[in-house]
């Protein structure tokens, strides 16, 4: 069952549904979400562009996506049923807030008649519901008086929801409790609102049923709702506790990877030193300020964020220090579309810097991916002392799925003991590698007898002394290619879930993962036979990967971008591979790869 | 840690020092390794970060812990350092190109935020490195490679700026003065917060005497305007020349004239850094008479004090962290 949530942004719409899917989690389900709002924090009221929207997909088994086409679509106002209509299921049910269809708010939204009286909604379920009447009511005996009586509607459409999907309602107490507990008349407020919209289900004809999405069967274990960002910030905590390091996080705030910033701000008890810093360069800078003292150094942000720090990245990457850099995409270049995704910085997360200056790239490909892809970007960045990219994006970021919690005592051993003593008879050199990773030693300030210095001009091999020499930098450009390329013998080979006989192979990285999965099933479903893969690290890419694509007649390479895993692969295998691009900020429809897939299985 | 007693060569690193002869960035070199030999900071402890430029060459010759960073960058690396360690000693080594125009954010900042970093600026008025272009403490009017008409940018006023900047320490020294280079850096290092340090440096090959009105035989003892907490400001040979502060601004008035009692008496640790201001305003630039020593040095809480305190709080109220209780704080729930 998919229900979207929609209304202006000043509805609440992002909190009805995130409460919807935490009732749901807590019940039982599987689920996912798609959050969608627009770049303005108040967009004008009642117009397409101001529309918010959050659509949830709660099911009894396993789901990979938010489902295309919900439904169930919650109609605020007009706007919101002009904006969504086109995606709701044809046989789809509309809950629709009445009292906001008046003539100036139809026009506003576009339309040239009422659609709740013009045909627009035949052979919808509509269940009409006048609910700033009801909230008005419902919240009458608070004393709340003026605008301040409206905010709770997205109470009492939550209340419905609740009812018609039998959700248990005490989480949803719970939380306007313990969110809204500081102001008692807004609390009785939004309370007396989600009950009467629960009662309306009750005691009125025209919810004439409700609906069992009944616990889904999953495996075993401890389960909590996550979001990309979330995910990532405990990674990140995880990460420092597997590195027996203090966290040192610096961001400048920016949509969509504040979230990180904002949760890692409150676990000063973890020793997590979190750092806004004055512009996206000072944070990058110290971040790599705590790494040189010794902290696990991380900077968040999305792509234009990492266009400013490149230059700091490149110089973590010159002094051959560890830190770790969250690329949180969204739609670009420029500002472009920064409430929604894509994946368009995957080139210049591989090539975006200056000079030779290769380092590892990471994607995480899913919300309750993101913790352990968080931690392994952290691991390769202290054992091979280098700066490394972790890309996620808008829909990962924002998106929620349950994630069972693995187990904590078991967390690998990544932390890389700091040089202590001097490494030769004659005294310390900070550039003398290991034989192995070709890593450099970490010394840190206040280790007597290992003072010394790095910075951004050439270093001599070894001592790490300045060094202009031409014969010395091709050698040391040579290293840090090497040292890169090298840590393809130290990551998980792909792995392929692929049907016998299969010819086409899906390949993708990040958030399509789920997409991917999802279509590669419905083909499966139709007796399709078709092969799927996901890449977790793409620079360098696993050790297989060149055998594995060129196993299959055809490579499918699905991108929220145009082409960019597509370019890398063909300038790395001369594969040939056929790209599926979609940019329009949303994330692909499981149904159109599948369409793909079918076309390329037929052909 | 060690304590034992330090001389200048333990602070000279195997680097050979290349500055063009007759820099001035030499002799501040020489002051600063004669002070740390001098300071009991543990070598081990001390920590240079720069950015680019001449000065910016500074780390490399200090055996100690240090990074060659980004142009402008400095302040920002220097941060993270002394924010993740506070224990560790952090000098930030920049010049008037390097801290006011590309870096310009990243210094008021630091300065803003008052963590504990001691801020060299060599101002020498030209951009060296690239060989001779006007910066931005050139003063109006310089003929330089490109401003061959001369350059129409106001100076920055770098002590006005560092005030402006909510700085707790502010400071101004003369690179041939080594004394009182030294006593510059030993209240710098003293005052626990951000310290900034303007220290007036020749280029002897792209501005040569730019600070002659202050370093010159006759010049120096008719502009050198010593600032002393708790005294009277006066100067000249027999300290006949007096500043007066009214309506917001110094003046130069005769001592005699005035009487001694109607002189501003310098008051470093003033809450208002409003007569600091105003004694920074006494010239825009080194050619009359021009205030050194300390302008401002106040306490106020260091950001990594702070932050150290946020954690001691938060574990004392949480208790130490705890991953398992981390990961199920949204709430949690069981599949038997």
């Amino acid at each position: 069952m998919r229900i979207r949530f929609a209304g202006d942004s000043g509805d609440g719409m992002q909190l009805a549904g995130a409460r919807f899917t935490e009732a749901s989690a807590i019940f039982g389900n599987d689920l996912s979400t798609f959050p969608s709002y627009p770049a303005e924090i108040r967009a004008p009221a009642d117009t397409l562009g101001g529309v918010s929207s959050y659509q949830v997909h709660i099911a009894d088994r396993d789901i990979l996506t938010p489902g295309d086409h919900p439904d169930v679509l919650v109609a605020m106002n007009p706007a919101a049923l002009m904006a969504n209509l086109g995606d709701l299921q044809a046989t789809g049910t509309i809950i629709v807030n009445t009292d906001a269809f008046t003539e100036r708010r139809w026009t506003k939204a576009g339309y040239t008649s009422n659609p709740l009286e013009d045909g627009t909604l035949d052979g919808y379920t509509v269940l009409p519901v006048p609910m700033e009447e009801l909230t008005k009511k419902a919240v009458e005996e608070t004393g709340l008086k003026g605008r301040g009586v409206l905010r709770s509607k997205n109470f009492l459409a939550l209340g419905v929801l609740a009812w018609m999907y039998n959700r248990p309602i005490e989480p949803t107490l719970g939380w306007i409790e313990r969110k809204f507990g500081k102001d008692p008349q807004v609390l009785a407020a939004n309370v007396n609102a989600f009950k009467a919209g629960y009662n309306l289900g009750v005691t009125t004809e025209i919810f004439r049923h409700t609906y069992e999405v009944k616990p889904a069967h999953m495996e075993p274990g401890t389960y909590t709702n996550v979001t990309g960002n979330l995910a990532v910030a405990w990674g990140i905590v995880a990460a420092g506790v597997a590195a027996k390091l203090p966290v040192f996080y610096a961001s400048y705030p920016i949509t969509p990877a504040s979230d990180i910033l904002h949760e890692l701000s409150k676990h000063r008890n973890f020793g997590v030193r979190t750092f806004q810093a004055e512009d996206e360069i000072a944070a990058a800078g110290a971040a790599l300020g705590a790494a040189f003292a010794g902290h696990l150094g991380v900077t968040g942000t999305s792509g234009p964020g990492v266009a400013l720090k490149s230059e700091t990245i490149s110089l973590a990457l010159m002094t051959e220090l560890p830190m770790l850099i969250v690329d949180v995409q969204r739609g670009g270049p420029s500002t472009g579309l920064p409430t929604k995704t894509e994946q368009s910085d995957l080139l210049m997360a591989v090539y975006g810097r200056h000079g030779e200056s290769p380092l590892p790239v990471l994607a995480v490909g899913s919300p309750s991916d993101a913790f352990e892809t968080t931690i392994e970007a952290a691991r390769i960045a202290l054992k091979y002392m280098t700066p490394v990219l972790l890309l996620s994006d808008g829909y990962i970021a924002n998106g929620a799925e349950p994630w069972q919690v693995p187990d904590l005592d078991a967390l690998p051993d990544i932390s890389v003991p700091f040089q202590t003593e001097p490494n030769t008879p004659e005294g310390f050199l900070p550039y003398l590698r290991d034989p192995d990773t070709h890593s450099r030693p970490w010394a840190v300030p206040g280790t007597p007898g290992l003072e010394h210095r790095v910075g951004g001009l050439e270093k001599e091999d070894g001592t790490g002394g300045v060094k202009y020499d031409g014969e010395n930098h091709e050698l040391m450009v040579a290293y840090r290619e090497r040292k890169i390329a090298g840590i393809a013998d130290d990551i998980a080979d792909v792995e392929v879930d692929a049907d016998d006989g299969a010819t086409v192979l899906v390949l993708g990285w990040g958030s399509t993962s789920s997409a991917i999965h999802a279509a590669v099933r419905m083909v499966r479903t139709g007796g399709g036979k078709v092969a799927r893969a996901h890449l977790r690290h793409l620079n360098p890419f696993p050790r297989n990967l060149g055998e594995v694509l060129a196993s299959y007649d055809k490579v499918l390479i699905p991108e929220l971008n145009r082409g960019q895993l597509w370019r890398l692969l063909r300038a790395e295998y001369l594969l040939d591979g056929i790209r599926l691009s979609k940019v329009q900020g949303q994330p692909f429809k499981a149904a159109e790869i599948r369409d793909k897939i079918m076309e390329l299985i037929a052909s | 840690m060690t304590t034992q007693t330090t001389t200048r060569q333990d602070w000279q690193s195997p680097q050979e020092v290349r500055w063009c002869p007759g820099c001035g960035d030499y002799t501040i070199l020489a002051s600063v390794q004669n002070y740390m030999a001098e300071s009991g900071i543990p070598r081990e402890h001390a920590v240079f970060i720069s950015g680019i430029g001449c000065s910016s060459r500074f780390p490399y010759y200090m055996n100690t812990y240090g990074m060659h960073s980004i142009h402008g960058r400095a302040p920002a690396i220097a941060s993270g350092i002394a924010v993740a360690r506070p224990e560790l000693s952090v000098w930030v080594v920049t010049g008037d190109g390097d801290a006011l125009s590309i870096g310009g954010n990243h210094i008021i900042h630091a300065m803003r935020r008052n963590v504990n970093l001691k801020v060299l600026l060599f101002n020498n008025q030209i951009y060296g490195l690239t060989k001779g272009q006007y910066s931005p403490t050139s003063e109006k009017g310089k003929q330089t490679k490109s401003s061959p008409m001369g350059s129409i940018d106001l100076p920055f006023n770098p002590v006005s700026l560092a005030l402006g900047a909510e700085a707790s320490f502010v400071a101004r020294t003369i690179d041939m003065d080594r004394d009182h280079t030294i006593a510059m850096l030993e209240a710098a290092y003293d005052h626990r917060g951000a310290a900034f340090v303007e220290i007036y440096q020749n280029c002897n090959v792209f501005n040569d005497k730019a600070f002659q009105a202050l370093t010159g035989k006759q010049e120096r003892t008719e502009n050198r305007v010593h600032l002393e907490h708790g005294k009277p400001v006066t100067f000249g040979p027999d300290d006949e020349h007096g500043v007066m502060i009214h309506d917001g601004t110094a003046h130069i008035v005769d001592v005699a004239e005035v009487g001694i009692a109607n002189i501003h008496v310098h008051d470093a640790g003033a809450e208002s850094p409003a007569a600091a201001f105003a004694l920074s305003r006494l010239s825009h630039g080194p050619y009359g008479p021009t205030p050194i020593g300390v302008f401002r040095s106040v306490e106020r809480p260091v950001y990594e004090d702070d932050l150290d305190r946020q954690i001691a709080a938060a574990t004392d109220a949480k208790g130490p962290g705890d991953l398992k209780q981390l990961v199920t704080s949204t709430g949690s729930w069981v599949v038997e």
